[in-house]
């Protein structure tokens, strides 16, 4: 860590702390930084501000009732979480969803999608002071939670789907609504990109910052955009399909450098690729019932199971532990992927300068209710 | 009245104290205007509660921070601390002395030149007087007692030394367009070209404006004073109205920058093509546009372009800046020196 | 006056009365006469027939969704190709596989975990860990604490778990120098169970914080929470007399 000519000049590292609260709205999160000058020596992420025990909370409620507590872990994009939890109690219990369930699933993860990766958008914008897509992302994400309203009620933490399928029928007109946003959105994504994709200035602070390597990202368990702007193709959805995922047609983007510049691409391509699923399943949406035939007190068998989706910031996995009978679960485990992906940050921000600290964090797309639980 | 009394006594008092409170006034509604013009660009509309359309926002805004408590920071040097932020302000009150804003005009009788001194060595005394203001940024950031201050304010000051170097030479190719060093003299050697010096110095222009937007801490160079940065800038630990001196000095920067650069290369008070369209400008529907408007309307315009810029652009970390200024503005500055002197040679002979 | 078509047996719809009305004198019907009746017969008996034959012919089966769930069977997945090559590469590492809901699990003696990863790292191409946990069975003799290490192979996507019998007090190998990602996933379930990783670079708690006494996942410890006074600083405070939010600590409620 001392230069070659330490001899000559004393080296005095700085610490500095940097947060729990700061501007940049990630959360609570606390990083030690150890700075030379302006060179990151090393930055250490503390996490725990916001541990609620949810997983303790778990194992005191039946299976039903923990959905909601699902969607505060990661409450930028609370469908996903449900859908996870959803998709692994339907493993355990042997639950085939009906088809329409199914779509209507999709369609609501994936608008979850879109509506996270434009918090997404609009906070890294911000921290790298580029103050104004924010605005237009926050208005798009707001046509969005109307929809969200419309559907179930509310319009962050959803509650929006059920074991065996979804709670609510559409109602009407939401079909119209949904499919008028999804034709008008590929042309907001346009005027995001211009403000940003080929400016000069935002491609020298985020090309060639926060690189990962391929190997480096499977040695450090990273998934979801961090793994694929790195050049690694694996999405949840095409690897293990839930909910009829291999019914519909998308690509799954990915970068070649594994900077912050290409995870920035894989972002934005993927809310387009998020808008064409949500046409293809508002086109081919069947008719029939909402809710697979489960019986109304849900009792596991006993084993262990682990089912996971593919949450706008990586691998949202639910290991659930259940004994013979049981209506709670014994041991409810999430598998977080912003708490992986947060490990990684000393190694991506090692050699780089001060500001590229809040870029690596933007890039990750890090949520703490996620990584607390 | 004798004639000698009014002219050396009563006219630049007067001059003075018009002059510089509507500089102030105008600086005071700069900060609404931005605010207003922002909130469009990021659809919505800005303040619009106090006063119609939010036209007594800046005076709200005063009197908020006339009555904040006035801290200063423990251990902090007091002295220096109380004085930084005069030292900023007043040399960017002081440069407004030798602008000129319109041609001279007579009314009653009495022949009025609208500013206060004209200096004919107006241009040094411009840039000598602003880097007065460099000492204020150093010693705040010193005299606050914390290092993120300290480190802030020695990185907006080596960001404003660098930047006035290629800022100078730019300006020196508009010195080698007009001869004179006198702002008046700029304008008028303008009106007898007949053509405004950005057409000959567009590449001077250029980088005249981004060192300008440079100087004056602003987006995309504004990294010293940014709130998602660990070390937040020079005036974190002030509060109240030695805050807003330097905020007001911020806004009267910039409006100086974009009064210099609308003087030195778009004709000051003159209307576009002053000989060549002086017939159409003589005409009676726009004979009444008195110069004054000309000007302000153009200042108007390039502080549009900051407000523009601040709502457009990331911002750049702090060794891009600096590479920016040293390794593009620099060299670039001095080939259009050269090349404007060798135009200047072949086209005047 | 029967117009009914022999329908395929709807098991939702109620049994239709076989004649309507025939015995309802009170609205002013007249008795049916002999046809109608022998036709209501022929009908019924038609119906009945048409049943008949539809019980044995083929039902068109029911969607999933429809039926009952089965939930999925326990299997034994010794002769799985991942477990047959540990079995042979490391001696003596599977003690049990089992295949339940797709997933093959695999328990493994803990005192082998760092050997046992490895070799499925290197071997085996499991090069992505995607968790590790802990479930706690308090009151299982052999070992309180089943240590899940869950992996994942690229090449065809194929997940194996790992399932580490640990007691109470006995330190595991840490892998993290195997998956660099086990790091912060160890820490965790030191933190929240208290089980200890042998060879972590820094082994701390993570999401609780410094000075916290306790490891909140166990199964014996409350869901209400525990006194944070006592239990952060306890030689500051007595068991019970901790800070409390309204009063002076009199040793009423406090969370």
């Amino acid at each position: 860590m001392n230069g070659p000519d330490s001899s000559l000049f004393d080296v005095e590292e700085m610490e500095v702390n940097f947060g729990p609260q700061h501007p940049a709205t990630h959360g609570v999160l606390r990083v030690q930084v150890k700075l030379d000058g302006e060179k990151i020596l090393d930055a250490k992420p503390i996490i725990g501000y916001l541990h609620r025990g949810t997983e303790k909370l778990f194992e005191t409620m039946e299976f039903p009732q923990c959905i909601p507590h699902t969607d505060r872990m990661d409450y930028i994009a609370a469908a996903t979480n449900n859908q996870g939890f959803c998709v692994t109690m339907e493993k355990l219990l042997g639950i085939t969803i009906p088809p329409r369930a199914a779509y209507l699933r999709m369609i609501l993860a994936e608008l979850q999608r879109i509506a996270s990766h434009l918090v997404w958008f609009g906070t890294h914008a911000i921290d790298i002071g580029a103050i104004t897509p924010f605005f237009y992302n926050f208005r798009d994400r707001d046509e969005i939670l109307d929809l969200f309203e419309a559907y179930c009620g509310a319009r962050l933490t959803l509650n929006t789907m059920k074991i065996g399928g979804v709670p609510f029928e559409l109602p009407e007109g939401w079909v119209d609504r949904c499919r008028a946003l999804v034709d008008d959105f590929p042309r907001r994504i346009d005027e995001y990109e211009t403000l940003l994709t080929d400016n000069r200035i935002w491609k020298q602070r985020t090309v060639g910052i926060g690189v990962v390597s391929p190997e480096d990202a499977v040695e450090w368990g990273l998934t979801g955009p961090p793994l694929r702007g790195s050049g690694i193709r694996w999405d949840i959805r095409r690897v293990f399909p839930y909910d009829r995922y291999d019914e519909v047609d998308f690509e799954v983007p990915i970068g070649a450098n594994g900077d912050t510049y290409d995870r920035y691409l894989v972002r934005v391509e993927e809310m387009r690729q998020s808008l064409r699923i949500v046409r293809q399943c508002l086109d081919a949406l069947p008719e029939g019932p909402i809710m697979a035939r489960a019986p109304k007190v849900l009792r596991a068998k006993e084993g262990m199971v682990y089912g996971s989706v593919e949450s706008p910031k990586g691998e949202l996995g639910y290991f659930i532990v259940t004994t013979e009978k049981a209506t709670t679960p014994y041991r409810c485990r999430v598998r977080p992927p912003s708490f992986v992906n947060l490990q990684a940050l000393p190694e991506m921000v090692k050699g780089h300068l001060v500001a590229d600290l809040v870029a690596v964090i933007g890039t990750l797309d890090i949520v703490l209710g996620e990584i607390d639980r | 009245m004798s004639e000698p009394v009014l002219q050396l006594l009563v006219i630049p008092l007067i001059k003075l104290v018009v002059i510089l409170s509507v500089i102030l006034l105008v600086v005071a509604y700069l900060t609404l205007l931005e605010r207003k013009v922002l909130a469009y660009m990021q659809v919505r509309i800005g303040p619009n509660r106090v006063g119609p359309r939010g036209l007594l926002q800046p005076i709200a805004d005063v009197l908020k921070l006339f009555v904040k408590e006035d801290l200063v920071p423990a251990g902090a040097e007091r002295f220096v601390f109380m004085l930084a932020p005069i030292l900023i302000f007043v040399p960017s009150f002081i440069v407004w002395s030798v602008i000129p804003f319109g041609d001279a005009f007579t009314v009653g009788g009495v022949t009025i030149e609208p500013f206060i001194a004209d200096l004919n060595i107006a241009v040094l005394f411009v840039l000598a007087v602003s880097s007065i203001g460099i000492y204020g940024i150093i010693l705040g950031g010193w005299a606050s007692n914390n290092k993120f201050s300290l480190m802030g304010g020695l990185r907006s000051a080596a960001q404003l030394v660098s930047y006035e170097v290629p800022l100078g030479f730019a300006v020196i190719s508009v010195l080698l367009l007009s001869g004179t060093m006198s702002l008046v003299g700029i304008v008028e050697s303008q009106r007898d070209a007949g053509v405004w010096w950005v057409v000959p110095g567009l590449l001077g222009f250029g980088i005249y404006f981004i060192c300008g937007v440079a100087e004056t801490n602003r987006n995309p160079f504004d990294l010293p004073e940014a709130e998602a940065e660990l070390v937040a800038g020079f005036h974190t630990e002030y509060s109240g109205m030695k805050f807003a001196l330097f905020f007001l000095a911020e806004y009267m920067n910039m409006l100086l920058v974009s009064s210099l650069a609308v003087i030195l290369f778009f004709g000051g008070w003159l209307p576009p093509f002053p000989n060549l369209l002086a017939g159409f400008w003589a005409s009676p529907a726009l004979a009444w546009i008195p110069p004054f408007v000309w000007y302000f309307a153009k200042v108007m315009a390039f502080i549009f372009v900051y407000i523009w810029f601040r709502g457009t652009f990331p911002r750049y970390r702090f060794d891009q800046l600096m590479a920016v200024g040293w390794k593009w503005l620099l060299p670039l500055s001095l080939a259009n020196v050269m090349l404007v002197a060798v135009g200047v040679l072949w086209f005047r002979g | 006056m029967t117009d009914e078509t022999p329908k395929p047996p709807d098991d939702r719809a109620p049994d239709e009365p076989a004649a309507e009305g025939a015995d309802r004198p009170a609205d002013g019907k007249p008795k049916p006469t002999d046809e109608e009746k022998a036709a209501r017969i022929a009908a019924a008996k038609a119906k009945a027939a048409a049943k008949k034959a539809a019980a044995e012919a083929p039902a068109e089966p029911k969607p999933a969704w429809e039926e009952k769930p089965v939930p999925p069977e326990r299997a034994d997945a010794a002769d799985d190709p991942d477990v047959v090559a540990l079995a042979d590469g490391v001696a003596g590492s599977v003690l049990g596989a089992e295949r339940f809901a797709g997933d093959v699990t695999v328990t493994v003696p803990a005192g082998a975990i760092a050997e046992i990863c490895r070799f499925l790292k290197v071997e085996r191409g499991f090069s992505f860990l995607v968790d590790l946990t802990a479930v706690d069975w308090p009151d299982r003799e052999g070992g309180r604490f089943d240590v899940v290490y869950w992996m994942h192979r690229f090449d065809d996507q194929r997940r194996l778990r790992l399932r580490a019998v640990v007691a109470e007090g006995d330190a595991v190998d840490s892998v993290s120098g195997i998956w660099k990602t086990a790091n912060w996933m160890e820490r965790e379930v030191y933190d929240l169970f208290g089980v200890t990783f042998a060879g972590h670079p820094g082994l701390e708690r993570i999401l609780t914080w410094e000075g916290f006494h306790g490891h909140p996942l166990r199964k014996d410890f409350p869901v209400e929470g525990i006194d944070t006074g006592a239990a952060i600083y306890p030689d500051v405070y007595p068991p019970g007399g901790g800070p409390v939010a309204e009063s002076e600590g009199e040793g009423e409620d406090q969370e």
